[in-house]
């Protein structure tokens, strides 16, 4: 295994469960040296008013992201095609809040 | 019922000093969510502190005791504190108090108290004393989060670099002979474990023993020895620095009584 120092901590990101049931939602980012410190930073961080009963961290150089040069020709074509939007229908009241 | 209520402030004492002394990291963290964590593990035990002064203060029934006048108006001579919770954040040998402080100890006494407190709050779920019981429950979730961050903090630093793991060491050799205290007998604690409220720490021991060699051993780190002097805080004989504590601590509440937010 390579024992290279690093000068700066990964960075990490943080995902919080509000309550059981909803997803994990990206709250935040935070500097660690590992995987473990990481998810007790982040409690310490992120999670101190009751904002979670679950935590994910992941180190962030993992995450692929789109370029931001690259927004036009990705998200715009999507604009004027609001048939796509399930908007046209009727829903019965019993189906409720969907 | 004098060593009662003695017993339960012997517990709060401790809280509230050893919070008291964990916040003055608060804005001077090594990192920021050191600064946070550490922020939070003084509310939780200052929390568990009001709410043993609140009981005192229930069962005193004078109709003047409350939780502040119990934390802010009594001196040197009546906090029950063990001593390894009064000193200050730095080696024996350091120029200065306040601007020598090292993590390596924090995080030494941290991991030395919880430990203990993590002990004790588990037999005090079966207290006499309901309230006590009670108080006791809860405190112990928020103590075995202490034990997890200070015994991660100690492999780290003990297994890290050599200078780390030189500071973490002389840390350990420092605060080590302070735990002496947390085996000693007193008459409020003898009392207390006889009426069933209490627990007689020697009963932890053993098992105290072991959370310790076994993290030592894991962060490569020596077991200094305990001989020497036995300190006398609980017996509310204290060091010099219980005082300075206090004085921060207290000066506020003093220049204006009964003042509210």
């Amino acid at each position: 295994m390579s024992t290279t120092a690093l000068k700066e901590w990964p960075l990490w990101e943080v995902f919080v469960r509000s309550k059981q049931g909803l997803e994990h939602k990206h709250c935040g980012s935070l500097h660690a040296a590992d995987a473990q410190q990481a998810l007790q930073m982040a409690r310490d961080v992120y999670t101190r008013r009751q904002e979670g009963v679950s935590i994910w961290v992941l180190p962030s150089a993992s995450i692929t992201a789109s370029a931001p040069e690259d927004k036009e020709s990705m998200f715009e074509p999507a604009a004027d095609k609001i048939y796509r939007h399930p908007t046209f229908y009727e829903i019965p009241d019993e189906v409720g809040h969907m | 019922m004098a060593a009662h209520t003695d017993y339960l402030l012997h517990l709060a004492d401790n809280a509230l000093i050893l919070g008291q002394r964990n916040a003055e990291w608060c804005g001077h963290g090594p990192i920021l969510e050191e600064d946070l964590a550490l922020a939070n593990n003084s509310l939780d035990l200052i929390g568990q502190a009001r709410l043993l002064y609140q009981h005192v203060a229930a069962l005193r029934k004078d109709g003047r005791t409350t939780e502040d006048h119990l934390a802010y108006f009594r001196d040197v001579p009546d906090f029950r504190n063990y001593t390894l919770l009064e000193l200050p954040h730095s080696t024996a040998l350091a120029p200065t108090s306040a601007g020598n402080r090292d993590y390596a100890v924090t995080i030494a006494r941290n991991f030395l108290f919880s430990a203990l407190m993590v002990l004790v709050w588990e037999s005090l779920r079966a207290s006499k004393d309901a309230q006590l019981a009670a108080i006791a429950a809860k405190s112990l979730k928020e103590t075995q989060y202490h034990l997890r961050h200070a015994r991660d903090w100690l492999l780290r630093l003990g297994d890290g670099t050599a200078d780390s793991h030189a500071r973490m060491q002389a840390a350990m050799d420092h605060l080590m002979p302070y735990t002496q205290e947390f085996w000693t007998s007193s008459e409020m604690e003898t009392s207390a474990v006889e009426a069933g409220v209490g627990v007689d720490t020697n009963t932890l021991r053993a098992a105290w023993d072991e959370v310790i060699d076994d993290t030592l051993a894991q962060a490569t780190l020596k077991r200094s020895t305990t001989d020497g002097y036995v300190s006398t805080g609980k017996l509310c004989v204290h060091s010099e620095h219980l005082g300075f504590v206090l004085a921060e601590m207290q000066s506020l509440a003093r220049a204006h009584p009964e003042a509210v937010w």
